[in-house]
């Protein structure tokens, strides 16, 4: 209940913010940050929670990508369609990639690498099939208004990506204070066990694989009506896939503010290393990666972790 | 009989672990199950349970067969076992850790906890409930096993020895839970090396010697009975067990 307060309070906050930050550079900054957000708290509901370690989480955010972009360019459906069948869609590979994996006891590295290759396979066919556009890409024309989900002002963009982003951390929290919750970390932490009880492991999981398929088609959905362009690199390359497993990783895995604290750490690493070292290629990646090592050597709770061990250091030290 | 297996075999490659082997469990019993290091009392339980899927023979549970049955399926049935090595939910609280338990009956997490709670205080482990279940100590952690599997409110818990490894003050203290669960109305089948456990918790018990019941009564008529001194201690032991009974 406190998590639940704590959360919504900082929701509210950061709800409030467009309206004393008018500069569009800041703006765009918070939406990435939530954006980055929702991708790493989608990612974290499978492995966090479910102790199953996806490599290929874009290929749910590029189904949904492409579903409210290929409903609006090729069928003139309303996005607000498109929404919920991107989302619906990426639920659907979800389930599909989870019960070929599960059903056959996949774990650790083996399911890392099948995530990857459904991913990669997606990638490979939209670039093929006529209706993404293929390799040229899809172009989602330019109309604002609420009605076809696209904003002429950032402000508008950033509620949209700031309710998303609350859905998923609600989400998470459920998690904390659910059956369900419960019986998805039980099969975490030892399925033996889970199954021993009374829990189906298979059902769990395919419910966990669904729910963080749902919300990476979301934060799919929300890209393609924010850069209006998607193409197969973008939409199912690995960039994203890594993004969503680092931001938790470095925020703190399974836990339910990680992925926030990750994608404003990160943020601000990038932020920092482009103004050092400019647009010089690969840079940004390189430092990526030694922090991605650093935290996992000597953090591997991320920084909520860390949190958890000063906080719990001072208080041993004020008892002493 | 609310439990019966008959003629189970399993084997493992070139291993015959379990061979025709069955039992009966009648309602409200504490039934034992012993037998030498290696002879396949666990292998028998995940028999039991669904967690080995039998290469012959019928488990009946119940009135209803489930041979093949997924664990989870018997579990809800009313069927749960422990695990001999312990199996917690490591990093979650005590409290956490028997509630996924409860969850099997009851979908709302408030009832859960309370649940768990209510059986913590039954296992005896109702001052823990906070901690994490990998910092119990190993008499912590059985105890935590017979929660879990009590949470689910079962009608018959296979307990896979919940007394190896604790000293005899411990053992002294696990074995009233014991009789308190069956008096509660569950039946109990155990597989245990404490003898003092055995004779002094079980009505019946089958003793298992590679893979096949070889004898099966009281706890006393058991130990009395030579094939089974024989299974313990080697060829020829039973002769002079009664030689040495006759000679004192």
């Amino acid at each position: 209940m406190r998590n639940l307060a704590i959360l919504v309070g900082l929701f509210v906050v950061l709800g409030a913010l467009p309206v004393f930050i008018q500069s569009d550079v800041w703006l765009n900054s918070l939406i990435m940050i939530l954006f980055v957000a929702l991708l790493g708290q989608a990612w974290n509901i499978l492995a966090g929670y479910g102790g199953q370690f996806s490599f290929g989480h874009a290929a749910f955010f590029g189904t949904g990508a492409y579903g409210v972009a290929v409903l609006q360019v090729q069928l003139g459906l309303s996005p607000w369609i498109g929404l919920v069948v991107g989302v619906a869609a990426a639920g659907l590979v979800a389930a599909f990639i989870g019960a070929v994996s599960f059903r056959y006891g996949l774990r650790g590295s083996y399911f890392a690498l099948v995530t990857l290759a459904f991913a990669e396979v997606l990638r490979i066919l939209s670039n093929s099939v006529p209706f993404t556009g293929a390799g040229v890409g899809i172009l989602i024309p330019l109309e604002p208004g609420l009605a076809h989900l696209q904003f002429t002002s950032k402000a508008g963009y950033y509620w949209l990506i700031w309710a998303m982003a609350l859905a998923a951390f609600l989400a998470a929290w459920w998690l904390n204070n659910s059956r369900f919750g419960a019986r998805l970390m039980a099969v975490r932490d030892n399925e033996d066990a889970a199954r021993a009880l009374g829990v189906s492991a298979f059902r769990i999981k395919l419910g966990g694989i669904v729910l963080s398929g749902c919300f990476s088609g979301l934060a799919g959905v929300f890209y393609a009506q924010y850069y209006l362009y998607l193409d197969p690199g973008i939409a199912y390359g690995p960039a994203i896939s890594v993004e969503s497993l680092l931001v938790p990783i470095v925020g703190g895995i399974g836990t339910l503010f990680g992925p926030l604290l990750g994608a404003v750490t990160l943020h601000i690493l990038s932020e920092i290393t482009r103004d050092i070292f400019g647009d010089a290629p690969g840079i940004s990646l390189a430092i990526y990666g030694a922090v991605l090592i650093v935290i996992v050597l000597f953090l591997p709770r991320g920084l909520a972790g860390l949190g958890r061990i000063s906080a719990r250091r001072l208080l041993s030290r004020r008892s002493a | 009989m609310i439990l019966s297996a008959s003629g189970v075999s399993k084997s493992f490659g070139g291993l015959q672990a379990v061979r025709d082997a069955s039992l009966d469990v009648e309602p409200g019993r504490i039934v034992s199950l012993i037998g030498p290091n290696g002879a396949g009392k666990t292998t028998l339980f995940a028999l039991i349970t669904g967690f080995h899927l039998p290469d012959a023979g019928t488990v009946t549970f119940d009135g209803a067969d489930i041979t093949g049955r997924a664990p989870e399926e018997i579990a809800r049935l009313g069927m749960v076992r422990t695990f001999q090595i312990v199996q917690p939910f490591a990093g979650q609280t005590v409290r956490d850790n028997i509630a996924v338990g409860a969850h099997l009956h009851h979908a709302g997490r408030r009832e859960a906890l309370a649940k768990a709670e209510e059986v913590a205080t039954r296992v005896g482990l109702g001052d823990r409930l906070d901690m994490d279940a990998a910092s119990l100590t190993v008499a912590g952690r059985k105890r935590l096993e017979v929660a879990k599997a009590l949470a689910t409110e079962p009608k018959l818990i296979l307990l896979d020895e919940v007394m190896a490894g604790l000293n005899p003050s411990e053992v002294r203290d696990v074995i009233p839970i014991i009789r308190a669960i069956r008096d509660s109305g569950i039946t109990i089948v155990l597989i245990e090396h404490v003898m003092q456990a055995v004779m002094s918790l079980s009505e019946f018990t089958y003793v298992l010697n590679q893979g096949q019941i070889i004898a099966s009564g009281s706890p006393e008529e058991v130990t009395r009975d030579p094939a089974v001194i024989e299974a313990y201690l080697g060829h020829g032991m039973a002769e002079q067990v009664a030689k040495g009974a006759a000679d004192a």
